[in-house]
């Protein structure tokens, strides 16, 4: 009952009105008519009619820049929301060098350790969102559930919050100012092409199997793909790692070395740096086994080609992204940030983003917004009832699929490791460029 | 006092050229030169002066394999454009008689560069690939009986990328060269009782020279500072100087992607003052 309160949008654009935005500073400061004005015809009125000339310029990866979310934005809240999509690199590194070309910054939380530390992004005020008390508590404390361990790596909820306002050094324990709303995050493993491999796949191990030689791929983007080639060496016995998400330079050094190997005997048929690379090689055939993403194991079975997204033993190497304030944002420009980002969490965008095989952050509250065999679906593991549609309506999963790796809980459940950024960052890439160079 | 106001007429005309070249040229080029020299961290770049940027590549082995990787690449798209683009020329500027069929075949060459270059490379995936057109055709034909694993995603097709997408770069000069020639030296040549090659060998390649210099600058160059070709190509798993620097860009490395612009930069610089040495291009412009 409280959600479908606060999701209604009128009632998101009365309380808002009035309580929070009680005097609307920075509409006082866009204009000393509105003002004027406002005191003659009523404050929502107003606010609503400049909270429709604000844009904010939105810019992150291609995964959650979706022109369906700033058309609802324009229709639930009033105002432009503009979308640029680049890649993790470019993302990173226009945050830290034009911060003024951003109002939001949605971001994967390894970058986010990258880039909070230089100051373009402001910390958001929790109490200022109403469905703050939503948010997986993946996020919050690192446990899916009481008893869950926490994986290695970058996990969200230690780069999550900052000590305060004007702060840049990350919190140890959850605080009222976060740095990012988590929007979206996945469980990332092998995808395979059944109808051309016969025997089961269970292990990270396998992707070095000389049964693929020739036929194997891992992405090429070495924050990335240096975890892939962790699990990958860890599930061989050949490393054993303290922290895979912070190597040791000697780890990283072991762990390039086998890759290494595997090249030079000529086990890899590509490496891929972009989706639709990864969804090019998969389809042709160039390649069989591969590390990849959900939505590209979906592009490839759209195409009618078998591809399974394959759970593995070790457990999935996990990512995850939020939007966070550009540093310069402030007034009626803050404000509408604020509403957008607690809009964010109200459901409809989660749904969005369940229906395309990711996780919402808020679950509780993208349920509303979904029917219950794609609840069971996406969310339960359950064996759908009925055709599974993509968000534009596509069939993605004919009635009787079962999703690949099972429900929230079995997936988010078995992370092994979250993307992440580690202190011997410099060494990691230049040893990385040894690998793509031998 | 003459000559002052001439002097000063002519410090004037050179301004606007003089301040174009300072804007664009020296000033990019001096701070790249500048950052080169300076520390870096995961997410900022630090004012300084260290060497440890050219330390590390001019010490590391990776720089050695790359800069070799990408000489290789140079040379091989060189004899390849080079051989192409003067049987091309040559075709064009004495076997074809008539003016108008000269232009028009001429454009028949450039025809294909109106289209996108990375169109262009692209499109050599899905035929090179093991279940691509040509493979599939050799299977059939029976020519093979497995895929060529050779032909996509491995030096060849780098190569074959890089020799497609430049080869007008060489036709182009060396005809313009060619059409200089005078052809009362061809028909001298000839009554002097020398071979067809022997004219070729002392006639037309020593007067073609300047046009396979500037031809030979533009092949080099390209390929040398090339990142996408090798990157798509080879699949991502060879590497350039080109896509060392642009993956160092990427990961926010601007020190260090700023000292391999240099040696870069260094390197090519000797590349084409050793081709201007050989050949005198003046005599082309």
């Amino acid at each position: 009952m409280t959600i479908e309160k606060k999701i209604s949008k009128k009632t998101i654009a009365t309380e808002t009105g009035v309580s929070r935005r009680g005097f609307v500073k920075g509409a006082a400061a866009v204009t000393g008519a509105a003002i004027g004005s406002g005191a003659i015809t009523g404050f929502p009125t107003i606010w609503a009619q400049n909270i429709k000339d604000v844009t904010l310029r939105q810019f992150g990866t291609g995964v959650s820049n979706i022109n369906a979310v700033a058309d609802k934005v324009k229709e639930d809240l009033g105002f432009t929301l503009q979308m640029t999509a680049l890649d993790s690199d470019a993302v990173a590194q226009r945050a830290v060098t034009q911060p003024n070309s951003f109002d939001i910054a949605d971001i994967e939380y390894w970058i986010c350790k990258k880039v909070f530390p230089a100051g373009t992004m402001q910390p958001m005020d929790t109490t200022k969102l109403k469905n703050y008390e939503y948010i997986s508590k993946l996020f919050i404390d690192g446990k899916l559930t009481p008893d869950s361990e926490i994986a290695q790596g970058t996990a969200p909820h230690t780069v999550g919050f900052v000590e305060g306002a004007d702060s840049v050094e990350f919190a140890s324990a959850p605080t009222q100012w976060m740095t990012l709303i988590p929007t979206i995050y996945n469980a990332d493993t092998l995808g395979i092409r059944p109808d051309l491999i016969d025997r089961e796949i269970n292990s990270w191990a396998d992707l070095l199997d000389p049964a693929f030689k020739g036929k194997a791929s891992i992405l090429n983007i070495p924050s990335i793909g240096i975890m892939d080639a962790a699990m990958v060496c860890e599930a061989m016995g050949e490393v054993t790692y303290g922290d895979k998400g912070n190597m040791t330079q000697e780890e990283i050094d072991k762990t390039i070395a086998v890759m290494i190997d595997a090249k030079k005997a000529g086990q890899f048929r590509a490496f891929w740096k972009s989706f639709d690379e990864s969804v090019n090689l998969m389809a042709s055939g160039e390649v069989v086994i591969q590390s990849m993403w959900s939505p590209a194991v979906a592009a490839v079975r759209s195409k009618g080609i078998a591809c399974k997204y394959q759970p593995l033993k070790e457990g999935y190497r996990a990512w995850g992204g939020g939007i966070g304030l550009a540093k310069h944002l402030s007034g009626l420009e803050l404000e509408a940030a604020y509403e957008y980002i607690d809009w964010y969490l109200s459901g409809w965008v989660g749904a969005y983003l369940n229906r395309q095989g990711y996780y919402s952050a808020a679950p509780a509250t993208a349920k509303k917004f979904m029917s219950e065999d794609e609840w069971g679906f996406w969310m339960e593991g359950k064996a759908a009832e009925g055709d599974i549609l993509s968000p534009d309506g596509k069939v993605m999963e004919k009635a009787g699929a079962v999703r690949d790796g099972g429900s929230y809980e079995e997936r988010m459940g078995s992370v092994a490791c979250w993307n992440s950024v580690m202190d011997e960052n410099k060494h990691m890439v230049r040893k990385w460029n040894e690998f793509i160079a031998a | 006092m003459a000559s002052d106001t001439s002097k000063r007429s002519s410090y004037f005309l050179i301004t606007p050229m003089a301040l174009i070249f300072a804007v664009f040229l020296v000033i990019p080029l001096l701070t790249i030169v500048v950052v080169s020299f300076w520390d870096y961290d995961e997410y900022r770049i630090l004012p300084d002066f260290i060497f440890e940027n050219y330390n590390y590549l001019l010490g590391s082995s990776v720089t050695w394999s790359i800069y070799l990787n990408t000489l290789k690449y140079a040379a091989l798209t060189w004899v390849f454009t080079l051989l192409i683009g003067f049987t091309v020329a040559y075709f064009l500027a004495f076997h074809v008689r008539s003016l108008t069929w000269q232009i028009v075949l001429f454009m028949v060459c450039t025809i294909p560069f109106w289209t996108s270059n990375i169109i262009r490379m692209i499109s050599w995936i899905p035929f090179l690939g093991r279940n691509g057109l040509l493979n599939s055709a050799l299977i059939n034909l029976g020519i093979v009986d497995q895929p060529l694993e050779f032909l996509l995603f491995s030096d060849f097709a780098v190569v074959l990328a890089d020799v497609h997408l430049y080869a007008l770069f060489m036709v182009v000069p060396i005809f313009n060269s060619m059409m200089r020639i005078d052809r009362s030296l061809i028909e001298a040549a000839r009554d002097a009782g020398a071979s067809g090659f022997e004219t070729l060998k002392s006639v037309i390649v020593p007067l073609s020279k300047p046009g396979i210099a500037i031809g030979s600058i533009f092949v080099i160059t390209v390929v040398m500072g090339d990142f996408i070709t090798v990157r798509l190509m080879s699949g991502g798993q060879s590497a350039s100087v080109g896509l060392q620097i642009s993956n160092e860009i990427g990961l926010l490395q601007y020190p260090a992607a700023a000292a391999s612009a240099v040696v870069l930069l260094i390197t090519v610089l000797l590349i084409v003052t050793a081709l201007l040495r050989l050949v005198d291009i003046r005599k082309e412009l």
